[in-house]
């Protein structure tokens, strides 16, 4: 019973967040493009699973991710489990590994299961025609979340300054754009943007809350803040190293195959 | 009858779909659950349950992305492109940004929180009035960013703009902003890129691009229809640190 009542109260929610986008949506499909879109029936039933299975997503969440990953960051974080420094109040990184591979392995697990990734890597694997495999980009994408958010873990412990991480960060960006084919940049943008939504943001949050609640001498207000900034720029990165690696395999599968083929070509002539 | 096995048989396939999807995630937590940790599942009843009831509402999720949001966002550019006005267009995109921003519960909650920092440093009163005012303020900031970056977008996907060069001068903007910014909003400032965009509003807007890309004569959907969100989580960041600057 407890159930059915959390899965109405979320689905209220959740179509309050889709009210305002639906009356944009219709206000100019009505108004000003005044035509209705093929399928209208299809489209109003689309809307319907998207309304039902997000509530049932976030509903399923609450219960086996949300507790879990608290509780776990939490755990982590314990001066207990830590060691005898962190007791004393000292604060010694290296204390801290298990904290970093569990935010890298919760920054990957979550960012697999992103609706808006999932969205995208549809779209895109739709669009290219195959090229990029919808699979291959989130794992890309999640492994970039990964050492964002373990990097953001450390900076967390450590009490080093946000802003430098990302300005460096930003010119890595810049190095791998020249670099980058342009066919991918886009994409690679995107997907920064897209890695941080439902399932990411309340667990990380989590994550960096408990982190500068537990470690002595960091203020939860202060150094809480900036996992999302790591989790949202790292992507990019991992995305175009991802593209530029397939684009090596590519050239040294090719001229593999060109010297098979003069090979062949040789053994033909003797 | 063959058409209900049929809608039976890709019900299946895709509900093993969302299960692969969402396989890493089970095996991290059980992971550090029995190796790291080393005690019981709290509820495990609850977790199984939860575990099954997110599988099904990603199947019905994607579902009704391929059904509903992704056509439609794609039909809407495409009528867009055929009227051919771009100040409706623009309006269109604006309210679409700005629309699905303001009331997304991530963003409210991330301003109440920012409200909170700014008065523990002093910048403002701690009475509850001068904190309502300050989230409000910084929500509307943010919306009207992101409604900002879906408009100059999508000028971008019509004109023809390459991503990089608005991407970089956006990079250039936010970090020049860092050196004026008071230091406790630059935190909330970098996170706010990352909470704006919703789960709904990604699709719809994705399908947007890539819809006006296919639409307009010489330009590629791949290369041109992308970059809308990435547009929309750098916009923020920036208006936030203004924001932190004028008030």
């Amino acid at each position: 019973m407890n159930l059915i009542h959390h899965i109405l109260a979320t689905g209220y929610a959740t179509l309050f967040d889709v009210v305002p986008i639906a009356a944009i949506l219709i206000f100019f499909q009505v108004v000003v493009l005044k035509k209705i879109p093929p399928n209208p029936k299809r489209i109003i039933a689309g809307f319907a699973y998207v309304l039902v299975g997000l509530t049932v997503f976030l509903v399923g969440l609450e219960m086996a991710l949300f507790p879990v990953g608290e509780t776990m960051a939490r755990q982590l974080t314990d001066p207990e489990f830590i060691g005898s420094s962190a007791a004393l109040g000292i604060v010694d990184w290296r204390d801290y590994m298990w904290v970093y591979i569990f935010a890298a392995a919760i920054g990957f697990a979550t960012t697999a299961a992103e609706p808006s990734l999932i969205a995208v890597a549809l779209k895109a694997q739709q669009v290219s025609g195959g090229a990029i495999q919808a699979w291959g980009l989130r794992l890309a994408v999640a492994l970039g979340v990964a050492i964002g958010v373990s990097l953001g873990a450390y900076r967390i412990v450590s009490g080093t300054p946000l802003h430098w991480y990302i300005i460096a960060g930003y010119v890595v960006v810049l190095i791998q754009t020249i670099w980058a084919s342009k066919f991918i940049v886009a994409l690679a943008y995107d997907s920064g943007g897209v890695t941080t939504s439902t399932v990411t943001v309340p667990v990380v949050t989590a994550l960096g809350l408990g982190l500068a609640s537990t470690i002595p001498g960091r203020s939860p207000l202060l150094d809480g803040f900036g996992l999302i900034a790591f989790a949202s720029l790292f992507p990019i990165m991992s995305v175009l190293a991802y593209a530029k690696l397939a684009e090596w395999m590519q050239v040294w599968r090719q001229k593999r195959e060109y010297k098979r083929d003069e090979h062949e070509e040789e053994g033909k002539i003797l | 009858m063959s058409d209900f096995s049929h809608n039976i048989g890709s019900l299946a396939r895709l509900l093993m779909e969302s299960a692969r999807d969402l396989a890493p995630i089970v095996v991290v937590i059980v992971f550090f659950q029995v190796v790291v940790i080393r005690q019981p599942f709290p509820n495990l009843s609850d977790i199984l349950i939860g575990t099954a009831l997110v599988v099904i509402g990603l199947t019905l999720f994607v579902r009704g992305l391929e059904m509903g949001l992704f056509p439609l966002g794609e039909s809407m550019a495409q009528a867009f492109a055929r009227k051919g006005s771009v100040m409706w267009m623009l309006l269109f995109s604006f309210a679409l940004g700005f629309g699905t921003t303001v009331a997304e519960p991530a963003l409210i909650a991330v301003a109440k929180e920012a409200a909170q920092t700014v008065a523990e440093a002093g910048h403002i009163l701690a009475d509850e009035q001068s904190l309502k005012n300050y989230a409000f303020g910084l929500r509307m900031t943010v919306a009207v960013s992101v409604g900002f970056a879906i408009m100059v977008g999508v000028i971008r996907i019509v004109k023809g703009w390459p991503i990089q060069g608005l991407i970089m001068a956006g990079y250039l903007g936010v970090v020049v902003l860092t050196f004026f910014a008071p230091p406790e909003i630059i935190g909330i400032a970098y996170d706010s890129g990352g909470v704006t965009t919703s789960t709904i509003t990604v699709p719809l807007v994705t399908a947007l691009g890539v819809g006006l890309a296919t639409s307009i004569r010489g330009r590629n959907p791949m290369t041109d229809g992308f970059g809308l969100i990435a547009l929309a989580s750098l916009t923020p960041m920036m208006f936030v640190m203004v924001y932190g600057i004028v008030y």
